[in-house]
């Protein structure tokens, strides 16, 4: 029997999407008992959805004060106070859990496999490597607990179920105070969510400037679709640095992905290989995105755009 | 004043095109260009930024790798570090054993400040940091894009999934660093022949009382999925209605 714990991330008392598919990863484990635990400064309603998802067998709740906003000082040592007896840790390949799981994995001395993709046994998973120009299948010890993030990009969320019990639960341990959260600017969310978006439109550095890239954000509200960019259009200043798509920034895997003026690096590329239809607007018949678009448009994206906007309009 | 430690990482150069092997045993790297991590690259130009202003008086840089790792360690010399330490090690050492060393490093140097990347471009695990700020004690800023010093403390914005978050913590304390952090200087002639100069220590896991078996094992290593070749719509107006034809736009 495996006993797999599924470190809940929340914002606002609500679960994010996240932690379904953290479930459906913990899910592909044989013999697998799923438990979620949600960490939170109240979080009874977080903990009330993750009941909700099927294949959770129990959620535990530890609320204290301290744990909002996260912090993965605080939180890691009531994972590992929390954690005995598991085989399995699981936290998403979020920002949250690339910085929390390694600091649960040092305290608990076990190993921590990062970006699950696909589950091949209890000890043996496969994960990509060299911005995804490699997977690995990797194997761990079985003598002790597997600490792991997963690729959320790979995994669908786990359906509705449940209701599972809800126990509280507290980690009677000593909590630092030498990292205090001061603040967090969010980008506007009146847009869809780059991660979970149905549809992704991304601008590059071919569009010039920030005003310029109004044109990126016209589009995809005219479609209802998420904003990217790439690494040079943020690192310009033309985006936030949150819509950043590729190996360092967010792994995306829409229906819809729509490159504008972004030449296809391999960091990019590796961002956007999991979305099923790949659409490159480009005035460069050699850019390497061409080389993994579905569909592909050479021109002049200053022209493009604003027709593909008059032909949608019209119909 | 504190020392600041750079962790340095020996892997193949970003803008080579990384193929494996056709036996799936490991990556080609027959005369494939190596370098300093990206992401170590601007720890170091940080650490030295630090260094400049003031907040640090030594930059002392660490590789866990194999003894062609003095190449980049040499480099880093040439980019203003002090001093290097090369704790070997032979293969693809897991990122706990490279946060071991460092934490090996840091109870003997004391440093008020550790910084790395807040991955490798190579195992892209992005851990290092945050296993050694556990095993101190200490706390980690992670995904860094600035760093400004206040007394005891640090202000660190982070490049979070939600846009930018700030924390502060107390030092000394463990930074990983995001791309937009600073942008690393060019090496100068001269610095090259002043790097062959400085202290470059080697040493190895042993002597720093380092267990070096691994806990995970890559055992296969495999091409990812192509996609296939797509096709080269005329104009606008066909995009859209091969779109449609999809069923992705209404
Ligand atoms: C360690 C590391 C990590 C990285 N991580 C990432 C990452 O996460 N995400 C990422 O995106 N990048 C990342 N990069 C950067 C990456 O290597 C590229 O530099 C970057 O993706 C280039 O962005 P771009 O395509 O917008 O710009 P460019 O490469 O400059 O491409 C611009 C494109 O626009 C086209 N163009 C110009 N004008 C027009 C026009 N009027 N109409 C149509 N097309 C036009 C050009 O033909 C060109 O193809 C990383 C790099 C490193 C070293």
């Amino acid at each position: 029997m495996n006993q797999v714990l599924v470190v809940a991330e929340h914002s606002a008392g609500r679960l994010n999407p996240a932690t379904a598919k953290c479930v459906s990863c913990a899910a592909a484990i044989p013999d697998a008992t799923i438990a979620v635990l949600v960490l939170a400064a109240d979080g009874a309603a977080v903990a009330a959805q993750a009941a909700a998802l099927n294949g959770v067998s129990r959620v535990l709740l530890a609320s204290h004060p301290a744990s909002e906003p996260a912090l993965a000082a605080v939180l890691a040592p009531q994972i590992a106070k929390l954690a005995p007896g598991c085989s399995h840790v699981f936290g998403p390949s979020t920002t949250f859990g690339r910085d929390l799981m390694p600091r649960v994995a040092a305290l608990l001395d076990a190993p921590q496999v990062s970006d699950v993709m696909a589950v091949d046994g209890a000890h043996r998973f496969r994960r990509p490597c060299y911005a995804g120009n490699a997977i690995a299948t990797v194997e761990v010890d079985a003598d002790r607990p597997v600490v792991a993030t997963v690729r959320v990009a790979s995994w669908q969320p786990a359906a509705a179920g449940g209701p599972a019990p809800v126990e509280r639960v507290s980690a009677d341990v000593a909590l630092p105070a030498h990292t205090r959260f001061v603040s967090v600017s969010a980008g506007r969310n009146d847009r869809p969510d780059l991660q979970t978006a149905a549809r992704v439109v991304s601008g590059g550095r071919a569009l010039g400037s920030a005003e310029n890239f109004a044109l990126i954000q016209r589009f995809a509200d005219r479609i209802a679709a998420a904003v990217g960019a790439s690494r040079a259009a943020v690192d310009a200043g033309y985006a936030p640095n949150e819509l950043q798509v590729g190996q360092t920034g967010k792994i995306i895997a829409p229906e819809l992905y729509i490159a504008v003026g972004i030449s296809g690096a391999i960091q990019h590329i590796t961002g956007i290989k999991d979305a099923r239809t790949i659409v490159a607007i480009n005035k460069d018949p050699e850019a390497p995105i061409f080389e993994v678009a579905d569909l592909g448009l050479v021109g002049d994206l200053f022209r493009i755009v604003p027709e593909i906007e008059s032909l949608l309009a019209a119909s | 004043m504190g020392k600041v430690l750079v962790g340095i990482k020996r892997v193949i150069d970003y803008n080579v095109r990384v193929r494996v092997r056709p036996d799936g045993t490991g990556i080609v790297t027959d005369g494939v260009k190596m370098s300093i991590n990206p992401f170590d690259e601007i720890a170091l130009e940080e650490a030295l930024r630090l260094r400049e202003r003031g907040a640090a008086d030594e930059v002392i840089v660490a590789s866990l790798g194999p003894d062609d790792a003095q190449q980049q360690l040499r480099t880093a010399l040439a980019m203003g570090a002090d001093r290097a330490i090369l704790v070997r090690a032979d293969g693809a050492p897991e990122p706990m054993l490279a946060a071991r060393a460092l934490f090996a490093l840091v109870q003997r140097e004391q440093p008020t400040f550790v910084i790395v990347g807040k991955q490798a471009i190579d195992d892209d695990a992005s851990q290092t940091g945050q296993l050694l700020a556990a095993l101190w004690d200490r706390p980690q800023a992670t995904f860094a894009s600035k760093i400004e010093l206040s007394g005891a403390s640090a202000r660190v914005t982070r490049e979070v999934d939600a846009g930018l978050e700030v924390i502060d913590v107390d030092l000394p304390a463990v930074f990983t660093t995001d791309l937009r952090l600073n942008e690393p200087r060019y090496v100068k002639l001269p610095d090259i022949m002043k790097a062959k100069k400085k202290p470059l220590d080697v040493t190895d896991l042993a002597t720093l009382g380092i267990d070096a078996t691994p806990r995970q094992r890559v055992v296969r290593l495999e091409p990812p999925a192509q996609r296939q070749k797509g096709v080269i719509v005329k104009d606008a107006a066909e995009l859209v209605a091969a779109l449609k034809q999809k069923g992705l736009l209404a």
